[in-house]
């Protein structure tokens, strides 16, 4: 019988079988953040276990809140930094060559075809864009990870989500993303890993492809994949090219991670993007999706652009692109938050960061904050912010705050008219 | 391990994610006591008030796909630290299900309409359950009512029960 790609990563990684649906697998990489680590390594040390399996396989970055905002933060920053000056582990990336998580790794290269990591955030389902399995998990897991390099996981079920058609102007991925999980809710992929497929995501960059499987978890989803190819081989190059005689070689080994054509499906949806429109989300869930058209008008007070959902190069320029000549309403406060220090930089070297500061945004250095409330635009009660993240829980970014979920081109089209609106309004 | 039983707190709501459970504000307390005065601090359920509603609770009753978004183990140490071990709902998210079994605490699975049954004949009194991991029991009573419903636990989540979590089961394994 034909395998899944997160079937083939379990054979091959797997050292134990615990129960008949329980694989103990071996980790490539355990990813850490100062958020949810801290605890785990207080809690080893509490056990008399502060060791780490291998630190070239553990890698850290504290991107929640940097700088640090208060003793608390400033203390859950340390306790990481001490700890990998302890145990070696050079992979470590703190302010001024730190960024999100999420965009940071996958940069580094750090994240492969083929590859099994965990990382204490549920947002590592983004990490599945390379073709690898790369779930969220707990501290615990974490910990364990961190200890043993291995994790648990039930049996993986796979759903398969194709995509097919052209996007029409002005929908990007993560209009795609949203529009799925509008169709499939918020728990219509929990205990699933999704792959996509199809010529949509076969044409999009890996940037884009990042951003589709940033927001599998959002449906409940272990984590997303897409098939390692060409465009794979091509972002990950300078990381792989001692490995391979050139590009092409290393595609064609990519392919040993697709699955195969007999393999096994728990369910398979065909998405067809073509008469997509830009869409955005209304209430508190992220599969309250709706046309941007009918939320047309709605009031904003901030907009936000950044996250490991919208933080990349491609969508600092979509946001540019509409923003460029214009400027943010006065009643609307704009922050762009490139998500790494190297994006940070070629967004200065391409003149977008002019373009955003021109236009009235401010630009902040690479953190998390804004997404989660935690700093650089936490919002006040009844306020409204345009974001480019992926959740629009209720107080989210702030107590009583609300949260409408969207592309950077729509976000920067919302900044200029101070209200919801279509980026097609504002084409050059 | 750990005893599973106690008064029940009912949330009649599905989707009642983590970010709900415990907000990210206070992610940044690195010890779990902390964590105390602010759980389901942002629940939005009409008419629950965290401050009343919680004190004296060890068990939760829900709907479906509790713990979503975040995977914040925050959240089942919030539970923890106010004496909450046990969750019964429809169903769970899976990193919160996991994280609730990794620190040794009990998600119970019950069919749709048998949640939907309890929240009808036990959510307006004072109600008590009980989880009997060994017997894969609940037992639940009020006023003049009660009764036993079967649970299935898998072996592998039952023996991380038993051992009180992943890190100790992992650790002397691995």
């Amino acid at each position: 019988m034909g395998q899944t790609v997160a079937e083939k990563i379990f054979e091959t990684h797997v050292v134990d079988r615990p129960a008949e649906d329980v694989w103990v697998i071996r980790l490539d990489a355990v990813l850490c953040h100062e958020i949810t680590t801290p605890t785990a390594i207080l809690d080893l040390m509490r056990l008399g276990k502060d060791r780490v399996f291998d630190p070239s396989r553990i890698k850290a970055v504290i991107d929640h809140v940097t700088p640090a905002k208060d003793s608390n933060t400033a203390t859950q920053g340390k306790v990481l930094r001490e700890w990998a000056r302890r145990h070696h582990i050079t992979d470590f990336f703190d302010i001024g060559r730190n960024g999100v998580c999420h965009a940071l790794f996958p940069e580094k290269g750090f994240i492969r075809p083929g590859y099994a990591v965990i990382m204490g955030d549920s947002h590592t389902c983004t990490d599945g864009a390379f073709g690898a399995f790369t779930p969220g998990v707990g501290t615990t897991d974490l910990a364990v990870g961190i200890l043993k390099g291995v994790c648990a996981f039930r049996r993986p079920q796979t759903m398969k989500i194709t995509l097919t058609g052209e996007l029409p102007q002005g929908v990007f991925a993560k209009d795609v993303i949203l529009s799925v999980i509008g169709r499939i809710g918020v728990d219509g992929a929990t205990n699933r890993i999704v792959e996509f497929d199809g010529p949509v995501v076969q044409r999009m960059n890996m940037e884009a492809r990042m951003t589709l499987c940033n927001m599998t978890v959002e449906a409940g989803g272990t984590c997303g994949i897409c098939y390692a190819d060409a465009i794979t081989a091509d972002y990950l190059w300078e990381h792989i090219r001692g490995e391979y005689p050139d590009k092409a070689a290393a595609a064609a080994d990519f392919r040993k991670w697709w699955p195969d054509p007999d393999a096994v499906y728990e369910k398979t949806i065909v998405h067809d993007v073509s008469g997509l429109e830009p869409v955005t989300t209304f209430g508190q869930k992220p599969d309250n999706v709706r046309p941007v058209r009918e939320m047309e008008g709605t009031p904003i007070d901030q907009v936000f652009i950044g996250s490991c959902t919208n933080g990349r190069m491609d969508d600092l320029r979509s946001a540019a692109r509409v923003l460029a000549g214009r400027k943010v309403h006065p009643h609307v406060r704009g922050i762009v938050c490139p998500a790494t220090t190297k994006i940070f930089s070629e967004a200065l070297e391409e003149g977008l960061i002019r373009v955003f500061t021109d236009a009235g945004f401010c630009v902040t250095n690479p953190t998390c904050g804004p997404c989660l409330g935690m700093s650089t635009g936490v919002l006040a009660e009844g306020e409204v912010c345009a974001s480019t993240s992926n959740r629009n829980f209720n107080d989210r970014m702030g107590r009583g705050g609300r949260v409408h979920l969207m592309s950077p081109a729509t976000a920067a089209a919302s900044a200029i008219a101070g209200h919801i609106t279509n980026s097609e309004l504002y084409k050059a | 391990m750990k005893n599973f039983g106690g008064h029940v707190l009912f949330l009649d709501r599905a989707d009642i994610n983590t970010d709900e459970i415990i907000p990210a504000k206070y992610l940044t307390e690195i010890a779990r006591e902390a964590l105390q005065p602010y759980l389901l601090e942002s629940l939005t359920l009409d008419g629950f008030d965290p401050k009343r509603d919680i004190p004296g609770k060890q068990v939760v009753i829900s709907r479906a796909n509790f713990g979503c978004g975040s995977s914040r183990e925050h959240a089942p140490w919030a539970l923890e630290v106010n004496g909450i071990r046990l969750v019964i709902a429809e169903s769970f998210a899976r990193i919160f299900r996991q994280n609730m079994f990794n620190c040794g605490l009990l998600v119970v699975e019950l069919p749709c309409d048998t949640i939907a049954r309890l929240f009808t004949d036990y959510a307006r009194g004072e109600t008590f359950a009980t989880a009997d991991v060994a017997r894969g029991v609940i037992q639940i009573r009020t006023g003049t009512k009660a009764e036993e419903i079967s649970f299935r636990l898998s072996d592998f989540d039952r023996q991380l029960v038993e051992a009180g979590g992943w890190l100790e089961y992992a650790d002397a394994r691995y």
